[in-house]
């Protein structure tokens, strides 16, 4: 039962109601709807603003994971001699790190997004939940200028696209749906404990390692690829390097698991933070 | 019952202390409650709630017709901006329930959510949509706002090369662009110069005049008295009053309902490097004799510093900087100004001392003014210094020239001696 009844009166007018709400709150899909304009805004602020005053701009998007590429090429590519799947690692490990540098970014931003906007929370009502969702989506548009990159690669190294590469959508909506679920918890935590914004960049870390960006997912032992697919990110990057590299990797037992995984975080990132909600003006 | 806009019933807010020293808790001290709580037994919950909780707004309930301007007054602390945070879904009430009737729009502080690196047109569209404005209505009232902030030359300028006026305007002609049922509206008047404090009361007596409620918080009784017919006043979270708002503020200011008035510094707050000075508390004290929050111009007072020495201090001068909220000086005195004072307390021995300056009648302008504290020994030592060490309000009511509604530039509002000499009829 909503807290929050909302009813029309003889003005025609909407009342509000305003009381104390108890335990869980449903997720007020009505309110997001009236500001959804608000998402866009701050998703365009946050873009607008990240590369204001820095010498190489947007070009930053690509950097980042361009580098990481070349350090891990170099390292587990070449020296480790890391097996890649029959592709060239470069490519093996760049396809990789796109999605997972979007879902890292949305981990660090996300959990941040209630805290840096303490002054518009105190002082205004909108739906809390657009703080989180925006600066996930502001990194999406990262992840497009990188994945330019990543085409001209596949021309460098000759890698014509699966069939599947129209499924990429859907693997890329599978990572916004987890660093959203994920990002809604960290988020609410912060506002509560400090704690989050230093167990955030660990929590990245330790996720890297269990997320098969270095090495492929066929290295993990079999009896170990259930609880390997629990992360859903995993799921993610196979699928990635399966639509768009044709990489061999048994990724339906992989889905099984990652996506309901997601669904899970997802849902109960939005319970936790909408019976957060109410304290994040009071404490933040 | 349709003409109810809000309907307050046994409204109340409750703060954990707890919260209020820390701001926030550790996991660890969290982990450490849960602990707690697993091992002992529950702690008595009534004797928690009355060690550990206030309440910052207790039983209050009102109700306001559509199309009303009710003012809301109290001292800082009492309560006002709690319950105007709850009326604009900021944060949610601890008991009792509140009707809201339309939509409503709160100017809690205006430029909520602009970004000093964004354009001032692009702060437009999305303050707007912060205060939930959609894009198209935005569209429409864009050249509206430009025109009432007076920045069209600087739309495309990033807001952080501003002025602080500029800001001021811009934030506030957007909020003032809103069009909700309900505005509430929260000591944006305290801020800017008195151009811009006349260009916002005359924008909000025009959303008034178009039917819409409003709920006016404000340290400024005047600007109370000219915009609301009724006036809330609220002390320690109850609310003490309801009265038509000449009744209302005259109450407010006859007991001394204003009365914060006083800074008392805590040791943690006074430098090491203040020794052997100390200092106790700053106040202001009305004609009365009470410690106040708003004094009337047409009524001298009195700044009162107590400070303690541990030690003799030779030449030792203590005094007050009077300035307003922007910073400009009004004066400044020292309590051995006068020659006679200074023989007499050329050195001045260990003890507890209160230096008190009596400031005339009709010296201020209605406003909000800082009193700033320094304590030296001229070329030889500062001792301490505060440069806000507290804020009260003017009250011009009564003051020369108040037959005239409009607010009087400036920071000194004398009582001149005028004559008209009539050189030919």
């Amino acid at each position: 039962m909503s807290n929050r009844a909302e009813v029309v009166n003889s003005r025609n007018v909407p009342v509000l109601m305003l009381r104390p709400s108890k335990g869980w709150v449903p997720v007020n899909l009505g309110d997001l709807w009236r500001f959804r304009e608000l998402v866009f805004f701050m998703t365009w602020r946050d873009l607008k603003v990240r590369y204001k005053q820095t010498l190489l701009g947007a070009s930053w998007a690509v950097l980042q994971p361009f580098l990481t590429m070349v350090v891990f090429s170099i390292f587990f590519g070449g020296l480790a001699k890391m097996p890649s799947d029959n592709v060239p690692y470069p490519i093996f490990s760049y396809a990789a790190l796109l999605p997972w540098g979007l879902f890292s970014k949305a981990l660090h931003d996300a959990s941040r997004s209630l805290v840096t906007s303490s002054h518009m929370i105190t002082k205004v009502y909108f739906p809390r939940l657009i703080l989180p969702m925006s600066t996930i989506l502001a990194g999406v548009v990262d992840f497009g200028i990188a994945f330019v990159v990543l085409l001209l690669m596949m021309v460098y190294y000759q890698i014509t696209p699966t069939p599947a590469v129209w499924l990429l959508p859907l693997f890329l909506l599978l990572a916004l749906v987890t660093a959203l679920g994920v990002g809604l918890w960290l988020s609410a935590l912060n506002v509560l404990y400090r704690d989050v914004g230093y167990m955030t960049p660990f929590l990245t870390q330790f996720w890297m390692f269990l997320t098969p960006i270095v090495y492929p997912a066929s290295l993990v032992p079999e009896q170990w690829k259930v609880v390997y697919a629990l992360n859903p990110m995993a799921g993610v990057v196979e699928g990635f390097r399966w639509a768009l590299l044709g990489t061999q990797t048994q990724l339906a037992p992989l889905l099984a698991v990652s996506v309901p995984v997601s669904l899970l975080l997802l849902v109960s990132g939005l319970f936790y933070f909408r019976r957060m909600e109410r304290l994040f003006a009071d404490r933040v | 019952m349709s003409d109810i806009a809000i309907r307050v019933d046994g409204l109340g807010k409750q703060y954990r202390l707890g919260n209020l020293v820390n701001g926030y808790q550790t996991l660890r001290e969290s982990l450490a409650d849960l602990w707690g709580g697993l091992i002992r037994k529950p702690p008595d919950l009534s004797a928690k709630q009355t060690d550990n909780v206030i309440w910052a707004l207790r039983d209050v309930s009102f109700d306001v017709r559509q199309g009303q301007v009710l003012g809301v007054v109290g001292r800082n602390g009492a309560g006002k901006s709690t319950l105007l945070k709850i009326l604009s879904r900021v944060t949610e009430p601890s008991e009792g329930c509140a009707e809201i009737h339309g939509r409503v729009g709160s100017l809690l502080e205006v430029g909520t959510g602009f970004h000093p690196e964004l354009s001032g047109r692009e702060n437009i569209y999305l303050n707007g949509a912060i205060l939930g404005m959609k894009r198209t209505e935005i569209d429409r009232k864009f050249d509206e706002i430009v025109e009432f902030a007076e920045v069209s030359q600087f739309i495309d300028t990033p807001v952080k090369r501003y002025s602080s006026g500029m800001y001021l305007r811009l934030a506030f002609a957007v909020a003032a662009h809103l069009e909700p049922e309900i505005l509430v509206v929260d000591e944006v008047l305290a801020v800017g110069d008195a151009e811009f404090q006349r260009k916002c009361l005359g924008k909000m007596s025009d959303v008034a005049t178009q039917g819409r409620t409003i709920l006016f918080v404000s340290h400024n009784m005047s600007a109370i008295l000219r915009l609301t017919e009724e006036t809330l006043v609220i002390d320690k979270g109850r609310l003490v009053m309801r009265a038509p708002s000449a009744q209302a503020v005259d109450f407010y200011l006859s007991q001394g309902y204003s009365q914060e008035g006083q800074r008392i510094w805590r040791s943690e707050e006074i430098p090491a490097s203040a020794a052997p000075f100390f200092p106790l508390a700053v106040r202001v004290v009305n004609q009365a004799g009470q410690v106040a929050d708003t004094v009337r111009s047409t009524e001298p007072f009195f700044v009162e510093i107590e400070y303690k020495l541990t030690a003799p201090i030779a030449g030792l001068r203590v005094g007050i900087y009077l300035q307003s909220p922007r910073g400009e000086y009004i004066f400044n005195s020292f309590d051995t100004d006068d020659c006679e004072l200074y023989d007499r307390f050329g050195t001045r021995e260990a003890g507890t001392y209160i230096s008190q300056c009596r400031i005339p009648a009709d010296l201020l302008n209605e406003g909000r003014c800082v009193i700033g504290v320094n304590a030296s020994s001229f070329r030889v030592k500062r001792y301490f210094q505060d440069e806000q060490a507290l804020t009260f309000s003017v009250d011009s009511t009564g003051a020369p020239g108040t037959q005239w509604t409009e607010p009087r530039v400036g920071l000194v509002r004398p009582r001149l001696d005028w004559t008209i000499k009539v050189v030919e009829r």
